[in-house]
């Protein structure tokens, strides 16, 4: 009934030097961050020289690596086993610094100076929203074009859909060869007063924005986009490439999810999405998955069983009406209610684990020839290198 | 405190937040913030009152969990609120839902101010709604946080139209500049229409009338989320952050012994278990031996090897419980109310969803 999906070698990506780019991608919440932490460190004791960029703003990978900041540019981590020739830095997109740069890079002084004080240039560099898909694009594009490591990790920002990073930076580009960007160009352009415009459609248009948005922000939304204008096209040029890069052979994406309704459906849409893009996926990583160690053993029988047990109890309890100190192997005993707990606790975690492969028989039934891994679900936290470190050599199959 | 431990309150309903009438709900990714959103709005929603749960992002994450289609921008009654007090006969409520997004709240704000709804259709179309969610997310959020607060505030017949709204606000992450709309705006807009709007908005925002919850999971990077939200909000002035809900929290192995044993009638003599504060007995192997002992009593077989797997099992839960205990006192550090909503195992359904919002009724959260 079930498919077997064919297993998701992870050492034999890392290990692969044709692999340049491992990307992890996944909805929020299911260890993204802290897996390609685990991944890139892995890689790196294996021989790869590895930087790993990160764009959670909750600055979580560095806590994983046990550093108290990361900036813009790539920090050395320490503590990392160089036998093998390996090095392992890391670094957190700073989105503000980077779209400056740019800026800077695509314009003379006067105009980049104008740009950078205009009020929606602030806002646009410092916003959320598909900005920092963007920024991270371009950034993987840098390093990647640096050449100085040989494989780059990196982790995707914490959207509300892992669609967003793929979609982000072509919304960026297709507002800005937009209708409405022409259409708030226009008057400027054509050096007139804002609102006398050529046709009678366009001045109901820019009269509804004046109106809604006010005149000051408008102009401001104006002398931002005409400052703006040149560098569109570089933007688009760029963004294409760093998409290009995606497409190509030495890219390795990973869906991480965690084994829940949710983050699988995500995963599902990504997946698919991979597929439409032409980009190369290498699997599914299953992450904090409930495996149970005494796995003969089902819930019902050991439920049954904590039953039986308990009304053996009871039973001996009401024959020994005073309190009986006897040490003997009699129901009742610490054995027993220990017996008894860890029976139900089992049931519970079988319960977990049986919904939890349901779910997942839901994905991989549907994609029977993603390759996936499951990593069980620690009791700990992962917070240091030796964490990290246990997490990349967990990955079970079943 | 309030919160944790507090009896379930079967007389008079006075509740934590008695005087809030806009609930928003915001927590780190994947620690079910939606589910314990909508738990709330049932809780909410007894005794007659009706209760509107809106959701913000455009994931339609109301409609999965109540298994419908998907929500329109359209004000629609969802389900029936938690009965009152716990009693068969008490009225229940009305939970209505709706799905707030840019351009639906765009074409509202249009047409409730400007009365130029077609004008704002030819916007949409001219891709004004990507506009403002590229270059100034600000803008976006200011229509869409304005769609809640003109919902909480509606009269209808003499009284509100909605005795309460629930939000399920975007993540922690973000939820500071979702939030703070007035700044988020200000430097964009220094005067004008979206200005006042926004100020207007923020009013609503910052009132007593509005409370801030983070949803929570007891683990280390959730923790450290709501702990820097509450911050981060309470440095806003006028936002009042609520309480802290702790969401699939693990029982305590007192409670994996199922339902019908209160504590108070356990057995005389009965060892500590671990996670409730005892400790196991000593070495696993002793465990493993005494739990051995038990399995072939009760009649299974192969009673060595699955006694070894359940002594392990029980051994990862006491690390598990211990790591709980210290993310709830890390929690509690935030010094709000805390509420504890359990793990449920086989998945939430609608049944699962009642279960919580009694959950959060017993603990005075609604």
């Amino acid at each position: 009934m079930t498919v077997t999906p064919p297993r998701l070698e992870i050492d034999r990506i890392i290990d692969d030097r044709r692999t340049r780019i491992i990307v992890c991608c996944g909805s929020g919440g299911v260890g993204k961050t802290t897996t390609a932490a685990a991944i890139g460190l892995r890689a790196a004791e294996r021989g790869r020289q590895v930087c790993v960029l990160t764009v959670d703003p909750a600055r979580r990978l560095a806590q994983s690596m046990g550093l108290t900041s990361l900036d813009n540019t790539p920090r050395r981590i320490e503590g990392v086993a160089l036998d093998s020739g390996g090095s392992l830095h890391a670094m957190m997109l700073d989105m503000k610094r980077t779209f400056d740069e740019i800026v800077e890079a695509h314009s003379d002084p006067a105009r980049a100076a104008q740009i950078l004080a205009n009020p929606f240039y602030q806002s646009l560099s410092s916003s959320f929203a598909g900005t920092q898909e963007y920024m991270a694009m371009e950034k993987l594009g840098q390093l990647r074009r640096s050449d100085e490591w040989d494989l780059i990790v990196v982790d995707t920002p914490p959207s509300r859909s892992a669609l967003d990073f793929l979609d982000a930076p072509e919304r960026l580009g297709r507002f800005l060869d937009g209708r409405l960007i022409r259409v708030l160009t226009a008057p400027v352009k054509a050096g007139r007063p804002f609102g006398k415009v050529l046709n009678a459609g366009f001045s109901v248009m820019t009269g509804a924005l004046t109106r809604v948005l006010g005149g000051q922000l408008l102009r401001d939304a104006q002398t931002f986009i005409t400052a703006f204008d040149t560098m569109f096209g570089g933007f688009r040029e760029r963004a294409d490439a760093t998409y290009r890069l995606l497409q190509a052979p030495g890219t390795a994406f990973l869906v991480v999810a965690a084994p829940e309704q949710d983050a699988l459906r995500e995963a599902a849409y990504f997946v698919e999405r991979l597929g439409a893009e032409r980009m190369p996926l290498a699997g599914l990583i299953l992450n904090r998955v409930h495996v149970t160690p005494a796995s003969g053993l089902s819930a019902a029988r050991a439920l049954a069983a904590a039953e039986t047990l308990e009304a053996a109890t009871q039973e001996a309890l009401s024959r020994a009406e005073p309190a009986q100190d006897d040490e003997g192997t009699s129901p009742g005993q610490p054995g027993t209610m220990l017996a008894v707990a860890a029976l139900r606790l089992h049931a519970e975690r079988v319960t977990l684990g049986e919904r939890e492969q349901r779910v997942a028989a839901a994905f991989t039934s549907a994609h029977p020839a993603v390759p996936v891994v499951e990593i069980p679900a620690l009791p700990e936290d992962v917070h240091d290198l030796e964490g990290l470190r246990r997490l990349a050599a967990l990955p079970v199959s079943r | 405190m309030n919160g944790l431990g507090k009896n379930p309150r079967m007389t008079a309903r006075d509740t934590d937040w008695d005087g809030v009438r806009l609930h928003v709900v915001t927590g780190k990714g994947g620690t079910g913030k939606t589910t314990v959103a909508a738990a709330l709005a049932l809780a909410l929603a007894g005794s007659g009152r009706k209760v509107l749960l809106i959701e913000v992002e455009g994931r339609q994450g109301i409609a999965r969990l109540f298994d419908l289609p998907p929500l329109p921008y359209e004000e629609r009654k969802i389900a029936i609120g938690q009965g009152g007090n716990g009693h068969a006969g008490a009225p229940a409520g009305d939970v209505y839902a709706l799905a707030i997004d840019a351009e639906g709240a765009l074409l509202d704000y249009l047409q409730m101010f400007y009365g130029m709804r077609s004008a704002g259709r030819a916007l949409t179309r001219m891709g004004m709604v990507d506009f403002a969610s590229a270059i100034a997310p600000g803008l976006s959020d200011v229509l869409v946080t304005g769609k809640a607060t003109e919902a909480t505030r509606r009269r209808a017949g003499g009284g509100y139209a909605y005795d309460a709204v629930v939000m399920d606000a975007p993540p922690t992450g973000r939820i500071g500049r979702f939030l703070n709309v007035t700044s988020e705006v200000s430097d964009l807009a220094k005067v004008g229409p979206i200005r006042s709007h926004a100020d207007s908005v923020a009013n609503v925002i910052r009132s007593p009338q509005t409370a801030v919850h983070f949803v929570a999971t007891l683990e280390e990077m959730p923790v450290q989320e709501t702990l820097d939200g509450v911050a981060e909000l309470r440095a806003i002035k006028g936002i009042q952050v609520g309480g802290v809900f702790i969401n699939m929290a693990r029982p305590g192995l007192l409670a994996a012994r199922g339902p019908a044993q209160p504590a108070d009638k356990e057995a005389p003599g009965e060892p500590a278990l671990p996670g409730d504060g005892g400790a196991l007995p000593d070495g696993d192997g002793e465990v493993a031996a005494q739990i051995a002992l038990a399995l072939k009593e009760a009649g299974l077989a192969d009673s060595g090897q699955l006694a070894a797997g359940l002594a392990a099992e029980l051994r990862e839960h006491a690390a598990l419980m211990a790591l709980q205990d210290r993310a709830r006192a890390e929690l509690a550090g935030a010094g709000q109310p805390l509420y504890e909503l359990p793990l449920i195992t086989e998945g939430i359904d609608l049944a699962a969803l009642y279960r919580l919002a009694a959950e959060l009724r017993d603990q005075g959260a609604a």
